[in-house]
């Protein structure tokens, strides 16, 4: 560890990084690299040909370039698109085989993995760059018939799942991060769970960037049978670099007829210095299909890293009474940027969406609620509610809120509130004349604001996302 | 316990308080009166450390000097405002600010912090002693609490943080004849001898159930004149416009 960096992680204390041999693929992106990738994680050959077909569509496609945040112009030449550890090129069999340079990164950012340190009943898969180094708790799942590992193990073991789910819910030719990233995706995670199976411990995968000059392209696939229930997380962080590296993910979920799948995020990326440099794009497509009737899939995100948050976390209700849920807070602080929301598609009868938004400000910040409720006309007594609250802390940021609402069944009923506050003087005035100092009292009005949000996380993860909302804001008492 | 000499306060280019002297021996309950935009207000944000004052003249409490204190710090001395328009702070639990608030000023006392479970026999023991209603703790602080409520949660929150110097802003103003008897009646309990209270009011009303030691009439930004019990049962009487 580079002693120099760890002293100063006073503001993000997982900035540090790990000096670990890596394999990388060429710098550039061409067939070459995609073969190289693909190569390199044994695929089979329907893999290769989908990512060079996604690769050949996206020659055609341009960057979007409607957000909010405008950043700098990418050069895709100029990245690499694969980095392993070395030690983990042969992905070890056990634990005991792990790098230990691994282990005690994991331990560091809180992430044990040792079987005797791990957290109780939450199973994690370990993404370090471009490769997933761990799964936990794989055989108890087994037994029940869930399937949690990495997505290239999914590739090889169980080809006609992946073979029938990938792409499924967001297409190759989607847009063209999407589509980036069908050509280039490294690892992830891949969950199974069996018909009329409650998946008995929360899943989660932390996503740790390393590598410098490198970008991460993770995939995501949960696919819940009938009848089935998961609890779904995932925690970000990078090291702290002068450069912005780019995060490309594709996540998709698919609820079969009764199931649900819960799905939460937290994510703390490097959010770049005061001044704005460096830091993580996340620039994210997450979708979740819900195919069978009365299936729901819920979206809970707590973004508080990254330079620029660029995401909408959507729901497609296809199956009658399917339910769509998002729930969200959003804080920027200093310069980072946010353009974030939800798509609500319902297009089954009786379908219920709800989405509430939680955007704070702080600095110089700039936060955007961007959603889409879209009601197709055979949508009959469609549903959706909507809350947007932002909150400005100074004078110097801003908060927008822009909802579309496309609506063709006159059937349905739609409800959308939205609020714009400060917090007051007066707020703090009490807080402070009941003994609180002024960052205290900002912690506990911003976590009350957050409320609804937070406490739609799994508990083991609820103390910590409260954490995580007073630290992202701290120091942005004027 | 408390020296206050020749205070002034301008606001917005207007002065408010014009030279007040008052002092507060331990123990003692004052009452300070007087007619509406006469300064009673701003005396109690002074005190309590509230910003947006220009200043001058001397605030000795106990041994400290009280301008030099942020509002925080005056509140870990053990001074305590019950405000008179309670502050909606939306998504926090009632119960969950209390026991921040307490263990802020425990910590800063250099005292151990009080766990959940300590904090909730404190808690429930106070609110047995106040006779008042615990559910209000486990609402979002002030939120939708009717007038009553608000005042009461101030004295339930007086009697947890156990305070030197209680001032009272207002606590009568929109009470009803029951909850005026139950308020006072918290603060009559809470007296030891040893506290000091300073009650801000219009009316009499209030003082017929917490007995002031002193009354002051505070006109013009100054105390114009001091006097017992008497003094407010005249002013009732003939109203401020005699003086």
């Amino acid at each position: 560890m580079r002693e120099k960096q760890i002293e100063n992680l006073k503001d993000y204390k997982y900035g540090f990084t790990t000096d670990i041999e890596n394999i990388r693929a060429p710098k550039g992106l061409n067939e070459d690299v995609i073969k190289f990738i693909s190569n390199i994680k044994k695929e089979p050959k329907w893999m290769l040909e989908w990512r060079l077909k996604a690769f050949k569509r996206l020659k055609n496609l341009k960057e979007p370039n409607w957000q909010k945040p405008k950043y700098p112009k990418i050069n895709y030449q100029d990245l690499y698109y694969y980095s392993a550890p070395k030690s983990a090129s042969e992905k070890p069999k056990s634990l005991d085989e792990l790098d230990p340079k691994l282990l005690e990164t994991y331990n560091k950012l809180g992430i044990p993995l040792q079987e005797q340190k791990r957290l109780n009943g939450i199973a994690v898969d370990a993404v370090f760059d471009s490769v997933s180094v761990a799964t936990t708790f794989k055989e108890k799942l087994t037994k029940q018939g869930i399937i949690f590992c990495s997505i290239s193990e999914a590739i090889q073991k169980y080809p006609d799942l992946v073979k029938k789910y990938i792409g499924s819910v967001i297409p190759i030719t989607d847009h063209y991060f999407a589509t980036l990233n069908s050509a280039v995706f490294t690892d992830g995670s891949f969950v199974y769970i069996p018909e009329n199976v409650k998946c008995p411990m929360e899943l989660s995968t932390y996503f740790r960037i390393n590598a410098s000059e490198t970008g991460q392209f993770e995939r995501t696939l949960i696919i819940a049978d009938k009848g089935s229930y998961v609890s779904y997380l995932e925690g970000c962080t990078a090291p702290m670099r002068d450069e912005n590296q780019l995060h490309a993910a594709n996540v998709e979920l698919v609820a079969l007829e009764n199931a649900e799948i819960k799905y939460s995020t937290v994510q703390n990326w490097y959010p770049g210095d005061k001044d704005g440099k460096g830091g993580i794009y996340n620039f994210v497509t997450k979708r979740g299909l819900c195919k069978g009737k009365n299936s729901k899939i819920s979206w809970t995100q707590v973004e508080t890293g990254s330079a620029i948050t660029w995401k909408y976390p959507s729901c497609i209700l296809q199956g009658d009474n399917s339910v769509g849920e998002f729930y969200s807070i959003a804080i920027t602080n200093n310069h980072q940027k946010a353009d974030t929301g939800t798509k609500m598609i319902h297009i089954g009868k009786n379908t219920k969406s709800k989405i509430i938004s939680k955007g704070i400000s702080a600095g110089f910040a700039d936060n955007t609620y961007r959603g889409l409720v879209d009601i197709f006309p055979k949508a009959e007594k469609a549903r959706n509610f909507t809350q947007c609250d932002s909150l400005l802390m100074g004078n110097k940021c801003g908060a927008h809120t822009i909802p579309y609402i496309k609506n063709r069944n006159a059937d349905s009923k739609i409800e959308h509130e939205a609020t714009t506050s400060k917090i007051s003087e007066d707020q703090l005035y009490y807080c402070q004349q009941r003994g609180l100092n002024s960052e205290d009292a900002i912690s506990l009005i911003v976590n009350g604001f957050c409320k609804e949000v937070l406490q739609q996380l799994p508990m083991e993860f609820a103390v910590e996302a409260q954490k995580l909302v007073s630290i992202s804001l701290e120091g942005s008492v004027g | 316990m408390l020296e206050i000499k020749n205070l002034k306060a301008v606001v917005e280019n207007k002065e408010i308080l014009k030279g007040l002297t008052l002092s507060i021996k331990p123990g003692e309950i004052h009452a300070i009166m007087g007619p509406n935009g006469s300064g009673k207000s701003t005396l109690s944000n002074i005190l309590s450390g509230k910003k947006g004052y220009e200043i001058s003249g001397e605030i000795q409490f106990e041994n400290s000097n009280l301008l030099d204190l942020e509002i925080e710090e005056r509140a870990h001395k053990g001074i305590f405002l019950a405000f008179q328009y309670p502050i909606e702070i939306p998504g926090v639990n009632t119960n969950n600010f209390l026991k921040t608030s307490l263990n802020s000023i425990r910590k800063a006392r250099g005292q151990k912090e009080l766990d959940a479970i300590e904090f909730l026999k404190l808690i429930k023991e106070k609110a047995t002693q106040l006779n008042f209603d615990q559910k209000i703790l486990s609402r979002q602080l002030n939120v939708g609490f009717s007038g009553g409520e608000k005042k009461k949660n101030e004295i339930l929150q007086m009697s947890i943080l156990d305070p030197k110097l209680a001032i009272l802003d207002e606590t009568d103003s929109g009470l009803d004849i029951d909850a005026l008897k139950i308020v006072s009646e918290g603060v009559n309990k809470l007296k030891n001898g040893k506290n000091s209270f300073l009650i801000i009011t219009h009316y009499q009303r209030l003082l017929n159930y917490i007995k002031p030691d002193y009354v002051h009439v505070l006109k013009d930004g100054k105390i114009i004149r001091t006097g017992n019990f008497d003094l407010a049962i005249e002013l009732e009487k003939k109203g401020y416009q005699s003086l």
